[in-house]
Parts: C-alpha cells; structure tokens; sequence
C-alpha cells in the first residue's frame, strides 16, 4: 500500500496548540529512589542494631534442640533463638550457636546458666508440660556478675533456685548425704523455707558438702549458730514415755529434707552471711545436743560388758543428761591378764545449773579440776545402767556411791579417767551366776535316780491292780449279774405285794370303813370316861353312894 | 535496511494519546498542546528515561531487604518459622513440593531479578543509541510487561495467609518487612516498565539512516 505514505489529507492536519507556560522538569520522581534508598537503609540499620550477641552453649546432647526453631527464653520471654547445633570437635558434647536479642546483652553475664527445658517429673513434681506440645527451649538465669561472655557449659537439669530469686545460699557438711537429693526441702518450723541446690563429695572424700538456698525472708533466722539436721524420712522412737512417731512433712519422707533451728537461750541477732559452713547434724536431738561449747573428755574403765551401749550413749546425772558415750574400745590389761573396756565420754559442764557454770569460768580449769576430785572422794562414780530391758540399751549413770571403795580421777592420763563401779546390771549377773552354781551343786543325779526307781515300782504297782481288776472282771462280774436278776424278781414280787396292799388301804375298802366305825365307838367310849371320870374328881363320894340326882 | 521508514515523529507529526488526533507539531514539542481537546502533546514520554531510571533504582534497592528479610513468619502451637524467600523455596524443596518450589523460585527470584537487568539492558541501549536488535529488545519490553505482575504471587500468598491463618494461640502467619520490599520491588518494577517508551529502541535507526 504505497497511497498510505503519502495520503491526501496531510496537508489538513492541524498545528498544534502552542502554550506559553513552558512546563517544568520535573525531578519529584527521585524522590522515589530516596525514598526506598531511607527504607533500605533503614532496615539494614535496624538489622543490624537489633543484630544481638552470637553465643555458643555446650550441651552434652542435642536433645530437643533444633537450629533455627528452638528459642532461649528467659522468664518464659523468647529473647534468642538457635542458630546452629554442630558437635564439638571431640565429639564429646554438642555446640549450639544461638543469637540474642540486642537487649539481650547484659543478661550474658560470666554467671548465666543456660539449661534445656522439657518435660520432666523429678522431685515429686511435674515441670515443662507446655513443651510436650511446643517443642523444647533452652531457658536460661541470668547471673549476677558484671563479666560478659559469650561462651558458656549448658545444664543439663535446670537449676532449683534461679539467681534472681532473693535469698541466701549456706553450705552443710555433712558426714553422708542421707536420703537428700537436689530439690529436697529446707524446712524451719515445718515451713518450707528453701530447697538443697546441690551437694557434692568433698575431695578428699571424708563427707559430703550440701548447698541450700533459704528464701527470703527466712534467710535471716539463719544466725551463726544455727543448727541443721537431716529431717529425712519418719523419727520413730520408743522410750519410757511411750511411742513417738515424727515427721517434718510427707514430702520428706520421700525425697529427705533438712530442718534448721537457732538455739533460743543463745540468741545471736545477727543473720549468717551468703555461704556460711554449718553441720548438718543426723537427728534433731544429735543437733540440740552438740550445741555444747565447753566438751571435758574423760575416760571411764569398765570390766564388764560393754554390750548394749552405743555411741551417743547419754552420760546421766540423776536423770539429766549431762555428756555422752564418745569412743569405745576393748583393751588388754597386761597386769592383771583380763580385758577392760575403755569408754570415753564427753562431759558437756555447761549442762550443770548456772551457778557451776560461773564458777568453772571464774575460777578456771585448775579448780574445777578440784571440784571434781572433791565430787568423787564423796563417792561420785561412774556405773552402767540398763536403760530399756527390752533393748538392752544402756546409759552411763553418774552417782554417788558413798560406800565405793575410794578411787581418784587420774588427771595424768590423756583424757583424764574417772573412777566407775560395776554397774547394776552386773551384780544383777553375779547374782544369777550364784544361783546358776547353786542349782549346779544340786544332787540332780541321784535325784534322778531314785525318781526313776520309784517310777518302776509304781509302774509295778500299777500292773498288779490291773492283774486284780482283770479277776474281778473274770468272776465277780458274773456273780453279780446272777445277782442282780434274783434282785430283779424279788422287786418283781415286792411290787405285787404293794398292789395289794394299795388296793387294802384304798378310801373305799371295806376294812377301812370298820375301822372308821371301831373308831368312833372308841372315841365315844372315852368321852363318857372323861365324863366318868370328871363327875367322880368332883364327887369321888359317888363311889361309894352312887350317883346323886341332879337338883335342878 | 528494512527498518527504515517514516515515523509521526520524523514527519513532524503527533498523535493526541487521548482523543487520537494527529497534529502537526513544531519545532519544540515543548508546551504543545492538541488543537481538539487541549491535551498536552508529546512525542515521547516526557523524562520517561530519567523515570525509569529512578524507579528502577528504587526497585534495585528495596531488592535487596526483599530478599535478605523474613518474608513471612507462621507460628503454630508446635513450630515457629521465619522465611526468606529463598528459605521458603528450600523449605519447600526439602519438603517435597518441587513443583511449588520451583514455581516460586522463578515467580518471586528469577523473574523480578530478570525484569531489573531487562529494564537496565533496555535503558542502557536506548542511551547508548544502539542500533543493535531492536526488534528483540522490543519483544523483551513485551515480555517484560506481560510477565510483571506474576511476581505478586507471593504477595498474594502471603496476605492470605496472613489474613485467614490467624487462629490466635495456635497458628499465626505474619508478614514479615520481606513481604513490604518484595511488593515495592514488583511496584516499582511495573511503573518502570510503563515509564519506558518502547519507541525509543527505534529512534536510533532514524537518526543514523
């Protein structure tokens, strides 16, 4: 189509419109590149200030742990997330390389710990449920240092007491770690105040230390001289006052525990400071009974037998109990070729009342020395009681004995050894033996013999009367039954015989009624006597003139 | 040789773009007008060069967050993910969704980076005045915006989402600032193509016949 190149109505076409207004350039359009150049910077700036510390956090497993998913949380707040989870280059744990927030910072301090939470039950109790379904996180405790870091050894059990939890930790030594566990409760007035943290073995491996935290604010009733004891499981003990079965609470017979008690007659008003060393006593009566500060050791020697006394034996002063059975031992005495029981004990004086307390300070060891040289010339001396019969238990009881052969305490020795008597129980035992020897010296020989002599005539005895009860067997008896049927007719007979006379004395029986008639004629005939016999007491002159006739 | 022949503009013509009237038009386009209904009269794109190139600067720049940043974040009671694009086309890969994978691979990475360079390749030949291939640089401005807006695919996936996936406590899926870039990109990529007039690749092969 060639035409179209030059079609005809060119030359018609109008001129456009000139207008005056020139238009402005316009350069608005480079706002739009500043403006996503602002965005883009302002995204990366925002990056990278919210660009968080980069720490690494050494597992022993990877357990629950994914790169990219599992956050830390810190309060139950996510403040980082896991980056990255490789294992170390000894393969003997895992590393995992988190990011934090950038307000994360100052919460990565030398003491943060790091632990994985997920569901456990431990300790009776039931935590991290929610991660059943949400997967596992890494939780973590912020430390109180000021030091940053940024590589750190993760738990592997989350810890009992997080660090910013107010309260004070002790340290316990303790010969054995008994039934505790981490987590096992504190418990003052049966209160739970605080929980065992972590226990370890001492390194050179002659106790165990127990860390515990006490909560604020029962930290502060722990003083310097506070007192701490297992209260593990049930206290069960059987004395003189019956049965007493004690507990600090259910949950520590299941998982232990440890009570504490500041003595009260030794009120110290200042707390114990963070990480005081305490004792962790066996038993709450152990604990109140060591609160002694003055500890006289001395040696008592028996001869008897020791059985049946322990250690923490009491040491008894007429009912108190004034020291207890530390040590005791079996030793030769050469001399005399016989064994002794050496018995150490520890002699609390304190316990006596206060006037002996002052006077042992004030006048100081030497003349206490002389108080008790005085005690024992007047016959104070050391005996072995029985204390329970059924046990066999038994206590060392001080006394005085005034008619004791006189003895001395021997302060030379090393611990001094006061003098003892035989205790009770063996002149108890002498006693027996005297009787055991005299019942030996019985003739229990010959008694038996004649006992068994006699026993064999008797026997024969015996075997005549059964020879003679066989004869009478053998003919009495038939005689007798012979006997006895004649008897059988003869009663027979008798009975007849009372027949008829039954039938002669009967109402109606002709012989009766005569005798009635008889009767009466005779009861009749002594009327008219009596009157006979009346008239002639008056008239006994009738006799002789007859009757007179009456005048009437 | 083919390529050679008379345009409006080389004959001192012009065309209204509104009512379609051709006008005979002077030496300096500037200030002319359509003698029918007034309208301002040009022969080219006015500063459609110079539009296109901040526009494009722009898209270059947002690309970047578009494609380093979270895209999306979905929370469930049991996971918690935060994507990238290209994170989410691994995840997707990983997951056994290839196809998908690699529909949203070329829709969100290779398409919107293809259209970038095109524009730039387009704007740098005009400006260069080269001569060379225009018909294919056309039919790669076609293409260009033909193929514009299937970037918003992940736009469109990711407000969806974000609008119906939210169950409170047990799913949530959030934009992430990716999804604002990655839109500005596309945005801007598609009113760069529109600043760009096509008949600038020929005007070239006038000037120089």
């Amino acid at each position: 189509m060639p035409d179209i190149q030059q079609p005809p109505e060119l030359e018609h076409i109008p001129d456009a419109i000139v207008d005056k207004r020139r238009r402005k350039a316009s350069h608005l359009i480079w706002l739009i590149p500043a403006i996503a150049a602002l965005i883009g910077l302002s995204l990366a700036i925002k990056s990278y200030i919210n660009r968080g510390p980069v720490i690494t956090i050494t597992f022993r497993s990877g357990e629950g742990i994914e790169s990219g998913k599992t956050k830390i949380k810190y309060k139950d707040v996510q403040i980082g997330e896991v980056k990255s989870v490789t294992i170390s280059k000894d393969r003997s744990h895992v590393v995992v390389t988190a990011e934090f927030k950038k307000d994360a910072e100052e919460l990565l301090m030398e003491d943060t710990r790091f632990w994985v939470v997920k569901a456990r039950i431990s300790g009776g109790t039931v935590s991290g449920l929610s991660t059943l379904m949400g997967g596992s996180y890494i939780g973590m405790d912020v430390g109180t240092s000021k030091t940053p870091r940024l590589e750190f050894a993760g738990l592997e059990e989350p810890p009992v007491v997080n660090m910013d939890e107010p309260g004070t930790q002790f340290k316990l030594h303790a010969d054995d770690i008994g039934s505790l566990n981490v987590k096992s409760p504190v418990f003052f007035r049966r209160m739970q105040v605080g929980e065992v943290i972590a226990y370890e073995l001492d390194k050179d491996g002659k106790g165990v230390t127990v860390n515990i935290f006490i909560r604020k604010p029962y930290d502060r009733f722990v003083k310097a001289n506070t007192l701490f004891w297992h209260a593990s499981g049930i206290d069960f003990t059987m004395d003189a006052n019956g049965v007493k079965v004690n507990s600090e609470s259910m949950v520590s017979l299941l998982l232990g525990g440890i009570a504490f008690q500041t003595p009260e007659d030794r009120a110290d008003t200042r707390p114990a400071s963070t990480n005081s060393v305490f004792t962790l006593f066996t038993s709450k009566e152990d604990a109140l009974k060591r609160i002694d500060s003055i500890v006289e050791t001395y040696l008592l020697i028996f001869k008897e037998s020791v059985r049946g006394l322990a250690i923490g034996a009491p040491v008894d002063l007429r009912g108190v109990t004034v020291g207890e059975v530390s040590r005791i031992s079996v030793d030769l005495d050469t001399r005399n070729k016989r064994f002794v029981m050496p018995v150490e004990v520890k002699f609390y004086p304190e316990r006596l009342a206060a006037s002996y307390r002052s006077k042992s300070k004030l006048t100081g060891l030497r003349n206490s020395r002389e108080l008790i040289n005085a005690l024992v010339s007047n016959g104070m001396r050391a005996q072995i009681r029985s204390g329970n019969l059924l046990t066999g238990q038994l206590y060392i009881a001080l006394d005085f004995f005034p008619k004791a052969a006189p003895a001395k305490v021997v302060w030379t020795k090393n611990p001094p050894e006061f003098p003892t008597i035989p205790g009770n129980l063996e002149q108890f035992q002498t006693m027996l033996m005297q009787i055991v020897q005299k019942i030996e010296k019985l003739p229990l020989e010959e008694i038996s013999g004649d006992t068994r002599k006699t026993l064999q005539s008797l026997s024969e005895t015996l075997k005549n009367a059964d020879r003679l009860l066989k004869n009478v067997d053998n003919t009495v008896v038939p005689e007798t039954r012979l006997m006895l049927e004649d008897a059988r007719k003869t009663l027979k007979e008798a009975d007849k015989a009372l027949a008829g006379a039954k039938q002669t004395l009967s109402a109606d029986a002709p012989l009766q009624q005569d005798m009635r008639d008889a009767l009466r004629e005779v009861s009749r005939a002594a009327q008219s006597l009596r009157v006979l016999s009346e008239y002639l007491e008056r008239h006994p002159e009738a006799l002789i003139s007859g009757k007179k006739e009456d005048k009437r | 040789m083919k390529y050679h022949g008379n345009t409006a503009a080389s004959l001192g013509f012009c065309s209204c773009h509104v009512c379609g009237l051709v006008s005979r038009i002077g030496a300096g386009t500037a200030g002319a007008r359509c003698p029918r209904c007034a309208t301002r009269l040009h022969m080219r794109k006015p500063h459609g060069v110079e539009q296109c190139w901040a526009l494009l600067i722009a898209a270059y720049i947002l690309y970047l967050p578009a494609n380093l940043m979270t895209i999306m974040e979905t929370s469930s009671l049991i996971s918690y993910r935060k994507d990238t694009i290209l994170s989410g086309v691994v995840h997707l890969w990983q997951n056994g969704s290839m196809g998908i994978a690699v529909i949203v691979f070329i829709a969100s990475i290779v398409v919107p980076l293809f259209k970038l360079l095109a524009l730039t390749w387009l704007l740098i030949s005009v400006r260069k005045r080269s001569t060379r291939r225009p018909v294919e640089r056309t039919r790669l401005y076609r293409l260009i915006e033909l193929v514009g807006r299937w970037s918003m695919l992940d736009i469109y996936v990711v407000t969806l989402l974000a609008a119906l996936v939210q169950m409170q406590s047990l799913a949530t899926v959030k934009a992430g600032p990716g999804a604002i870039a990655f839109g500005g990109v596309v945005v801007l990529t598609m009113f760069a193509a529109m600043r760009f007039d096509p008949r600038l690749i020929w005007d070239p092969l006038r000037k120089e016949s």
